[in-house]
């Protein structure tokens, strides 16, 4: 018995060490401290369900040697696989890891139902009938289950399965394996396809029709579903599904701990999916769009809503050695980093650039837009780890009051976060969402491939703007060239 | 409509613990800077891993083939969940250390 009390206590410290975890993340200085709590809650929890736990009839865990086998192998692929990824593709590995809880969570609850369906063997004994040995084994009735474990049994499956399929599918996107798919009607088949994962384990659940291998048949379905509702959402977009596709798999966990009425589960789990589906809508208010708007709206899927308006004017290019005279000669240069920057891998170029121009007594500052890069706050990560110092990274509000006293803004691989349509053009797709006020300063310069259109695929008329000069090609080679430039001028 | 009502009755600890945590949820993080939204989504992805509490005790009361192999997959997946959640969390975390200027 004082077992059990033990593990209560464990579940208890591992509960609160979850909410001071998520406590202490949301500050730049603690954060990491809240990583650690959170993780060390985690490694009791697991370690004291696996010695202190017991099941019916007083039984602790078996199997040890298969529990500790898998936990050695995720915990090895696991630790490879975070350790080796790159900064720029976080955002996949989050979603894949997310995937990855999702699928525990459907897994949890087949076998949950399996077990709850098939016959258990009871007792089992040999008897010796007229000198013929014999096995007999006693086996247990079937009982229809209740409906609050059908329940949690049913919705954990179809949540978890949806947040496994959409996870990888976007894990698969952000790694530009996939391509963004819009199907004719696919809002018409989504609804309808959910429409009947609901009806068909409504169906089960309350034990209306019995429809045979409904679970499986859901499980499908509800992969299916997942693959579907995140085909058609855009690369730009995938942040905010990834995080909302966090909040279903922490639902899945809550769910799971209903089933085993295990309250640290019930805690985690609910607290991720609370907590998952405000960052989800905060992320959209980056981007001021509401949450219906990204999961239906095609953003990025290139279909263009009513008629942007025609740019006119002309593109005026610059060369690398004027642009950084331009530079060397200016009081205060402000770099507005995008994702451009992260695909060439600039950003380690980017801070030997502003280390040159602050040799020159130049002020260097950079403009970090909410969702600039794939998610929020990924920018920061990437050039903090190239070393660029924290104070130097300004956030929007702050930076936009100093445009007006910049001499040179350096726009490097970012489009949609700079192009004035937000403000003055209302059929623009992005109208609305703030941006930088690049076109204050004394002059912009726009590092770019080509004259592509950003992710939402529309044109920047700041590139047309008097004051912008534009400078193409690769960005690390371009920043290469002119620090080159810079040292030997 | 008993079965419900009743459903609601003898579970109504757990419906006050749910509602009050989703609020604790919403309030852990309504003030949080941006730059911060990444880790977070990601200390919060590694978070619900605790799911593999479940896929434990699945494995470790596991008697049939079905059971054990789908609980050994369970406990696979959730343990990448979990250690690759926190240690992807803590490197991003690394970046954030102030720097002194040098």
């Amino acid at each position: 018995m004082i077992q059990q009390y033990i593990l209560d206590i464990i579940y208890i410290a591992g509960a609160l060490s979850f909410v001071f975890g998520i406590k202490l993340l949301g500050k730049p200085e603690s954060a990491k401290k809240g990583n650690f709590i959170a993780a060390v809650g985690m490694g009791l929890s697991v370690f004291g369900t696996i010695f202190l736990f017991k099941g019916e009839g007083d039984v602790h865990l078996k199997n040890l040697e298969w529990i500790f086998g898998g936990l050695i192998v995720g915990s090895v692929i696991g630790t490879m696989m975070a350790k080796r990824v790159q900064m720029t593709q976080m955002p996949q590995m989050v979603s894949f890891f997310n995937g990855m809880g999702g699928a525990c969570a459907a897994l949890i609850s087949l076998v949950e139902y399996h077990h709850a369906t098939t016959p258990q063997v009871v007792a089992t004994y040999n008897v010796i009938t007229d000198g013929v040995p014999q096995v007999i084994q006693v086996v247990s009735d079937i009982h229809p289950m209740e409906i609050g474990k059908a329940l949690v049994i049913y919705l954990g499956l179809i949540i978890g399965s949806i947040s496994f399929a959409g996870s990888m599918l976007a894990y698969l996107k952000l790694d530009e394996k996939i391509k963004d798919k819009v199907l004719p009607l696919q809002q018409v088949i989504n609804i309808g396809l959910m429409a009947v994962i609901l009806g068909i384990a409504a169906c089960s659940i309350f034990g209306w029709i019995s429809i045979p291998y409904s679970l499986y048949v859901l499980l499908t379905l509800s992969l299916l579903y997942g693959v579907l509702f995140v085909m058609p959402i855009g690369g730009a977009d995938m942040p905010v599904v990834i995080s909302l596709l966090n909040s279903f798999t922490g639902v899945a966990a809550a769910l799971g701990g209903f089933l085993y009425d295990n309250k640290v589960m019930l805690f985690g789990g609910i607290l991720v999916g609370s907590a998952g589906t405000l960052l989800t809508v905060l992320m959209c208010k980056a981007m001021n769009r509401s949450l219906l708007n990204v999961l239906i709206g095609n953003f990025g899927g290139g279909a263009s809503k009513g008629e942007a308006r025609a740019i006119t004017g002309t593109i005026k290019e610059i060369t690398k050695a004027d642009a950084a005279s331009l530079m060397k000669y200016s009081k205060k240069v402000v770099i507005v980093p995008g994702y451009g920057l992260a695909v060439a891998q600039a950003q380690h170029i980017c801070h030997e650039l502003e280390q040159q121009l602050e040799a020159n007594d130049v002020e260097v500052k950079y403009a970090i837009h909410p969702v600039a890069g794939r998610m929020p706050g990924h920018m920061n990560v990437l050039l903090a780890e190239s070393n660029v110092s924290y104070d130097k990274l300004v956030e929007m509000d702050e930076i936009n009051a100093e445009f007006k006293t910049t001499d040179v803004v350096l726009v490097v691989g970012a489009n949609d976060v700079v192009n004035p349509a937000a403000k003055n053009d209302p059929a623009s797709p992005i109208y609305g969402m703030p941006i930088l006020n690049v076109e204050e300063a004394t002059t912009v310069i726009v590092m770019k491939r080509s004259m592509k259109a950003g992710y939402a695929g529309i044109e920047n008329e700041l590139f047309y703007n008097n004051k912008t000069r534009m400078l193409f090609g690769d960005a690390k080679k371009s920043i290469t060239e002119l620090v080159s430039e810079l040292k030997n001028a | 409509m008993d079965q419900i009502l009743e459903f609601i009755s003898q579970h109504q600890n757990i419906i006050y613990l749910v509602a009050l945590m989703i609020f604790l949820g919403v309030e852990l993080i309504e003030k949080v800077p941006s730059v911060l939204h990444t880790p977070l989504m990601s200390g919060a992805n590694a978070i619900h891993g605790v799911v593999i509490i479940g896929a434990i005790i699945i494995m470790g009361q596991a008697d049939d083939l079905f059971a054990k192999v789908l609980g050994f997959i369970a406990v696979i997946l959730g343990t990448l969940n979990v250690v690759g959640g926190f240690v992807v969390t803590d490197r991003m975390l690394d970046m954030f250390k102030k720097k002194k200027k040098s």
